[in-house]
């Protein structure tokens, strides 16, 4: 498939979790989308680590010229992972003491 | 190069340290010490000056360079002292009359407290100083330093009691109008260094031959503007009368004896440039008759008893003028002394009489007064007899010298000065007569307070009444006594005699008869006054006396044209450019940047939402701009 298939795919899954974590309240909400910012970002690498693999293959059948490009989504994931646990304790945190997940609440940071 | 009298730098460095010790410790000090310290270093100073006068008439003058005082470029000026004849005489008037009136000011002003008694001498002792460094200094530019000086002690000075607005006001009054000369005295000075690269007296007086006709005069010119200012004639000497809010001995040593001399000696000092220029020659003597004319007819009508004297001052500073003007720079010089004499010894009988009186000032309160204060009534009338000019007190060889002179260059410059001479008389007699004949006008209480003044200050009274008697000896012209002018002779080397034309009648014989016409001039002068003023009331003036009594409504004239439009354009300046202007603009710039600061706090909502809002866009906007950038 032609690779702008892919980069316009990204781009629209990736604005689509910038527009969730601008709008939405819920903190949960939130945190859906920016695991499906990471996740857009995730497609892209591993399309580009495709095409430049199908491109080099042509010249030379046994090459490993695109393996960095899935590689760094491993990183990528595993980071998430760590970041949604830290991040879920921090609601938990917050619902403990206000009892809503409602970002609109966090308001103290000019204090 | 070692000479004796490199010394002289102690001359003004001792009241220097007077003022130093004076000023700092006048909290600290007691009267008694501060009089002390006070009168002591200038009578040190006076001593020196003797030596200075005896190591001169031997012959030995000498300018002593001490170190480089500007030194930029080419131009240097060292900070020299001139021991020249001029000088000297200058230094012996000087260091002398201002001994006498810090010694009777010691008295004069023994009701103030401790710490304003040792301002008061701390200023004198600075105006000494001032006044030293003006009459020493071998260069213009030291010579403009004292000429400074002087005029700041005068402000000092005559705002001494300070808590009246209206003597600060005279204070100031007389500064600026100072100053305003004190322009035309730099300028001069410029022009000087542009055309010979240096102010030393040395270099311009032996290298006039790089000044063109034109230079000559305008340097002149501007030289005695400044000295119009210093010396009050016209137009700038509207301060002089007012600056009689200071204490009286103040008037006496600074605006009679010295300060108001300094013109005199700028202008002698500077006589072979005036020499060149026979315009600016004639511009002095005509300012200088013309003020003699306007003050003496003023000082006729004057009822404050200081008021009348000032105006003689600025008269008597006309006739000095007159006799530069007339090329008789010695003369001139020779009237600075035996004024100063005459001039500080009024001066000081008026402070004696207002002592006497509780501090009135007004003669239509006084009269009588010749019984009760006997001291001061016969060295009062001593000075009137020599400012008259009657032989042979010392007030008539100056007066003489100048008048004949004045008849040499012009006979219509003579007759004019002879009814100035007939005026001073007349109105020194008026004054006389008015405060010490007749019957007292004053209060019961001014009466019984009346009584003569303590021993510091008659024997002061004394001693000047004795020089303005036996003052004008060492000037005896040639008419009276062969080689009896002694003074024109020991200034001769800096001051060319002068000869004049000879006229159609044999010399000596005319001057006998000019010298027997002003002494007749003198003594009509007198005579009117005592007819006209023997029986005193004090009665109304008719429409001419109102006009002489209001100072010939000049001050009003000059509030009017110089006074009101400054006034009116500094307010326009003040509002216009001042406050909508430049303030307006800094502070301006200040609430702008309070303006930005309270809009940008909005961005610190402490809400993440907007936070996490402006992060998105700032990374948007890196990118955009990234992708432009590698455009």
């Amino acid at each position: 498939m032609q690779i702008n298939y892919y980069i316009f795919l990204s781009i629209a899954l990736f604005v689509i979790g910038i527009a969730g974590v601008l709008t939405r309240r819920n903190a949960i909400i939130i945190f859906m989308c920016i695991e499906l910012m990471l996740n857009a970002t995730n497609l892209l690498l591993v399309a580009f680590s495709k095409m430049h693999h199908l491109a080099a293959s042509k010249i030379d059948a046994a090459t490993t010229a695109g393996t960095d490009g899935q590689l760094f989504v491993f990183f990528i994931m595993v980071v998430a992972a760590a970041e949604v646990s830290v991040g879920l304790a921090i609601i938990v945190m917050m619902y403990r003491n206000i009892h809503s997940v409602d970002v609109n609440f966090l308001n103290r940071l000019k204090h | 190069m070692s000479n004796s009298l490199n010394i002289v730098y102690l001359i003004p460095l001792l009241p220097l340290i007077g003022f130093l010790i004076n000023g700092l410790g006048r909290k600290r000090l007691s009267k008694s010490l501060i009089s002390i310290i006070g009168c002591g270093v200038v009578l040190a100073s006076f001593l020196l000056s003797i030596w200075v006068f005896m190591q001169v008439k031997n012959g030995n003058v000498h300018v002593a360079n001490y170190f480089d005082f500007i030194s930029v470029g080419s131009f240097h000026v060292p900070f020299a002292f001139q021991i020249d004849q001029l000088s000297a005489i200058f230094l012996l008037i000087i260091t002398g009359v201002g001994f006498l009136i810090h010694v009777y000011s010691t008295s004069y002003m023994h009701h103030e407290a401790p710490e304003h008694f040792g301002r008061y001498f701390s200023y004198l002792n600075l105006f000494i100083f001032s006044m030293l460094l003006l009459v020493m200094g071998a260069n213009f530019v030291i010579m403009f330093i004292g000429w400074e000086g002087v005029g700041l002690c005068s402000y000092l000075l005559i705002g001494y009691w300070f808590k009246n607005t209206e003597y600060n006001k005279a204070a100031a009054k007389a500064f600026v109008m100072n100053r305003i000369g004190d322009l035309g005295f730099l300028i001069a000075i410029f022009w000087i260094i542009s055309k010979i690269g240096s102010t030393d007296f040395h270099a311009v007086f032996s290298n006039t031959s790089k000044f063109t006709s034109a230079d000559i005069t305008a340097i002149t010119l501007l030289l005695f503007v400044g000295a119009t200012g210093k010396s009050a004639q016209i137009p700038l000497y509207t301060w002089l009368p007012d600056a009689m809010a200071g204490p009286t001995p103040v008037s006496a040593l600074i605006h009679a004896a010295t300060m108001v001399t300094a013109g005199i000696y700028m202008v002698a000092r500077s006589n072979v440039l005036y020499s060149m220029s026979e315009l600016s020659q004639n511009v002095v003597a005509i300012v200088g008759l013309a003020t003699a004319i306007l003050a003496a007819t003023i000082a006729m009508k004057q009822n404050d008893i200081k008021k009348v004297l000032a105006y003689s001052t600025v008269s008597q500073l006309g006739y000095m003028f007159l006799a530069l003007g007339v090329g008789a720079y010695s003369a001139g010089v020779f009237h600075v002394m035996t004024h100063a004499f005459f001039k500080a010894l009024l001066f000081l009988g008026a402070g004696s009489v207002i002592h006497a009186m509780g501090g009135e000032q007004d003669i239509r309160k006084m009269g009588g007064l010749s019984s009760k204060l006997k001291t001061t009534y016969i060295t009062f009338l001593i000075g009137c007899i020599a400012i008259s000019g009657v032989p042979p007190f010392s007030g008539f060889f100056s007066k003489d010298a100048i008048l004949y002179a004045a008849f040499e260059h012009n006979p219509g410059l003579y007759i004019v000065a002879l009814i100035g001479a007939i005026l001073t008389a007349y109105y020194m007699f008026r004054l006389l007569i008015i405060t010490f004949t007749g019957k007292f006008r004053g209060t019961e209480e001014q009466k019984t307070h009346l009584h003569e003044s303590p021993p510091a200050m008659t024997i002061v009274l004394i001693i000047l009444a004795v020089l303005s008697v036996i003052g004008g000896f060492v000037g005896i012209p040639d008419a009276i006594m062969k080689g009896g002018d002694k003074f024109s002779e020991f200034l001769s080397p800096v001051i060319p005699v002068k000869h004049g034309p000879i006229t159609s009648f044999p010399k000596e014989n005319f001057e006998r008869l000019l010298m027997g016409v002003s002494t007749i001039a003198a003594l009509i002068g007198i005579i009117i006054a005592w007819l006209q003023y023997r029986r005193y009331q004090y009665k109304e003036p008719n429409a001419v006396g109102k006009f002489l009594e209001n100072k010939w409504y000049v001050d009003e004239l000059y509030e009017k044209t110089i006074v009101k439009p400054l006034n009116f354009l500094a307010d326009l300046f003040d509002r216009e450019l001042e406050r909508s202007g430049i303030d307006a603009l800094v502070n301006g710039v200040g609430k702008a940047v309070q303006y930005g600061g309270r809009q940008l706090r909005w961005l610190q909502s402490g809400q993440v939402g907007s936070y996490v809002l402006l992060m998105v866009i700032s990374m948007v906007l890196f990118f955009v701009l990234q992708f432009f950038l590698r455009k």
